[in-house]
């Protein structure tokens, strides 16, 4: 009985409400997945078991990338959220170091506002930047996302990077300076190399939070050439009231790929920056 | 002692360039210093528009256009638009409505993968998904399965046979705002579920222990020991998910933009569609600034308790 008890609880306990979850949250990926791979005449015929692919085909994959300016797109997502990631560390580090490590008058106050900023949502800010944006001439230009990007990413690269900067123990830093080093040796002999795990925390996660930016790109990125893949999706793929859906989610998936093999190899990392703000000792 | 040491005045030094080198090596030389450019960068592309759009909320100002200062004018309009308290209204279903589908959906998971099994660690990458992939992608896809003629999720209910025809799901207001807290949730509570298990795991098990040998069946569990250690991280979790779904724009933009009939315009969809859409920059910057009393408690209530040591 014992045996049958604990089989049956854990299917109710683990196994039921695990699959569950696993089908609410992939069903939508194998959603797009199908969808993409089908031929029209399949897509849009009520009479065919739509949940598999009876004829599948690469069509709209095809037709996405000679038709569209997809490839732009996703070349212009990388570069973005490249940039804006590398620009958002460096920031991020020349705020966190002093914040986590030294004493200075005003330091409080400092980190005060650095995670206050973290916690401002774009929807407050978006109105006032388009003007400013179109003041600087920077409208229709890669320039413009670039440079407002790490608004949000240098706070919380900052936040995220100085829990880390904390962790080293302050005696390694007193030996280097016993031994002539200067405060910017230190930094970067000593300390910065024993915080690679946050750089790539932060950098994971502020390159998925860049591929994922959309009010900013549709509001500054009018023109095909310039757009990042979410906006170009929404603006060109669907033509007034015509949606092609097999390209919208071929598109939706390849979009979505860049960020999902970046996180496949740093699971573990991304997992610490995301749960580093709220769950500390 | 050597920073002690470092700090003599530098007064009658033997030369400039020799006591540059010790002045920038003073702590709050360095530091400030250190932070100068990250500081300024965020105070031009921040704190200037974060003041420049209350400054505009109080302008009359058609884009493209030289603005008229109107004092509390915008306001005015949106206090007398009915539409305004509509968002307001709808605002508030959504964020309390999702919040609270994923604190609970967010602490059954957290729960649920707290225990022992195989490929764990896949299997948690794998419910990760729905947060990491950008959300206007995953919402085209859901916007195709809520589609009026081809919907997969109605295709699925008459098939099992729990409806003749399938509702139009964004054509509805009350299943449009249903569908937007449904898939905001979709999105949001890997990430509940995901920070919640890293809080479970930094319970010590003996205390489980302890509690069991006093004879604490599995509730009582939850209930005293699990809850309460808990609280600090899920607090955390709730006041940071409140912000963002109480702002939230990319959902409802591509799913609905708001419609049918304002019924799922947020304030930030709302501010969009006067500022951007209508070209009313400052009443569009008034709606946004209604956010910000809500907004701002929280932020410097959640950014005082994170600081606490």
């Amino acid at each position: 009985m014992g045996a049958t008890g604990s089989l049956t609880r854990r299917m109710f306990q683990l196994w039921l409400p695990l699959g569950f979850f696993l089908l609410l949250a992939l069903f939508p990926f194998y959603w797009m997945a199908v969808t993409s791979l089908k031929p029209n005449a399949e897509l849009y015929n009520r009479h065919i078991m739509p949940l598999i692919v009876h004829h599948p085909t690469l069509r709209h994959y095809v037709d996405l990338l000679t038709e569209t300016s997809f490839l732009r797109w996703m070349w212009n997502t990388t570069v973005v959220a490249v940039v804006s990631t590398a620009i958002s560390l460096v920031f991020g580090v020349m705020l966190a170091y002093p914040l986590a490590r030294m004493r200075f008058p005003g330091a409080g106050l400092i980190a005060f506002a650095v995670a206050a900023t973290y916690l401002v949502p774009q929807p407050l800010l978006f109105i006032p930047m388009a003007d400013i944006i179109n003041r600087l001439g920077l409208g229709n230009t890669l320039t413009s996302v670039i440079l407002t990007y790490p608004t949000m990413l240098v706070p919380f690269c900052a936040w995220l990077l100085m829990g880390y900067f904390k962790s080293i123990p302050r005696e390694l830093e007193e030996a280097a300076r016993i031994d002539g080093a200067s405060r910017l040796q230190t930094m970067f002999k000593v300390v910065l190399p024993l915080c690679a795990p946050g750089f790539i925390s932060a950098g994971i996660f502020a390159f998925t939070l860049a591929q994922n930016e959309f009010l900013y790109a549709l509001i500054f990125l009018t023109e095909t050439d310039v757009r990042t893949v979410p906006v170009g999706a929404i603006a060109e793929l669907i033509r007034g009231d015509v949606f092609y859906w097999g390209q919208l989610m071929a598109a939706a998936l390849l979009g979505s790929i860049p960020v999902a093999i970046v996180y496949s190899f740093f699971v573990e990392h991304y997992v610490a920056g995301l749960t580093a703000g709220s769950v500390k000792a | 002692m050597a920073a002690r040491a470092e700090r003599l005045p530098e007064r009658a030094s033997p030369g400039f360039f020799a006591a540059l080198p010790r002045w920038l090596d003073r702590e709050a030389v360095f530091s400030w210093a250190m932070m100068a450019a990250p500081l300024l960068f965020l105070t031009a592309l921040v704190g200037y528009p974060f003041v420049y759009g209350i400054w505009l909320s109080l302008e009359d100002r058609p884009v493209a256009h030289a603005g008229v200062f109107v004092g509390f004018g915008n306001f005015i309009d949106d206090a007398e638009d009915p539409v305004f308290w509509q968002v307001a209204r709808n605002t508030i279903i959504y964020t309390t409505s999702a919040t609270l589908l994923k604190m609970v959906g967010g602490l059954g998971l957290a729960l649920v993968m707290n225990q022992h099994f195989p490929l764990k660690n896949l299997v948690r990458a794998v419910l990760l998904l729905p947060f990491i992939v950008p959300t206007v992608l995953s919402t085209i896809a859901w916007m195709w399965m809520l589609d009026p003629s081809f919907s997969i999720v109605n295709w699925l209910l008459i098939y099992f046979g729990l409806a003749k025809t399938g509702p139009s799901w964004l054509g509805n207001a009350d299943l449009a705002m249903a569908s937007i807290i449904v898939i905001n949730t979709w999105r949001g509570l890997p990430f509940y579920a995901i920070t919640l298990l890293a809080g479970l795991q930094t319970i010590p098990a003996d205390l489980y222990e302890a509690a069991t040998i006093d004879g604490a069946g599995s509730l009582a569990l939850f209930r005293f020991v699990t809850l309460p250690l808990l609280k600090p991280v899920l607090l955390i979790v709730t006041i940071f998910s409140i912000i963002f779904t109480f702002s939230d724009f990319q959902l409802v933009y591509v799913l609905t933009a708001g419609g049918p009939a304002n019924a799922t315009h947020l304030f930030a969809t709302y501010a969009f569609s006067i500022a951007m859409n209508g070209g009313e920059l400052g009443r569009g910057a008034s709606v946004a600034l209604a956010m910000l009393p809500f907004l701002g408690l929280l932020i410097v209530a959640l950014t005082l308790y994170m600081r606490k040591p």
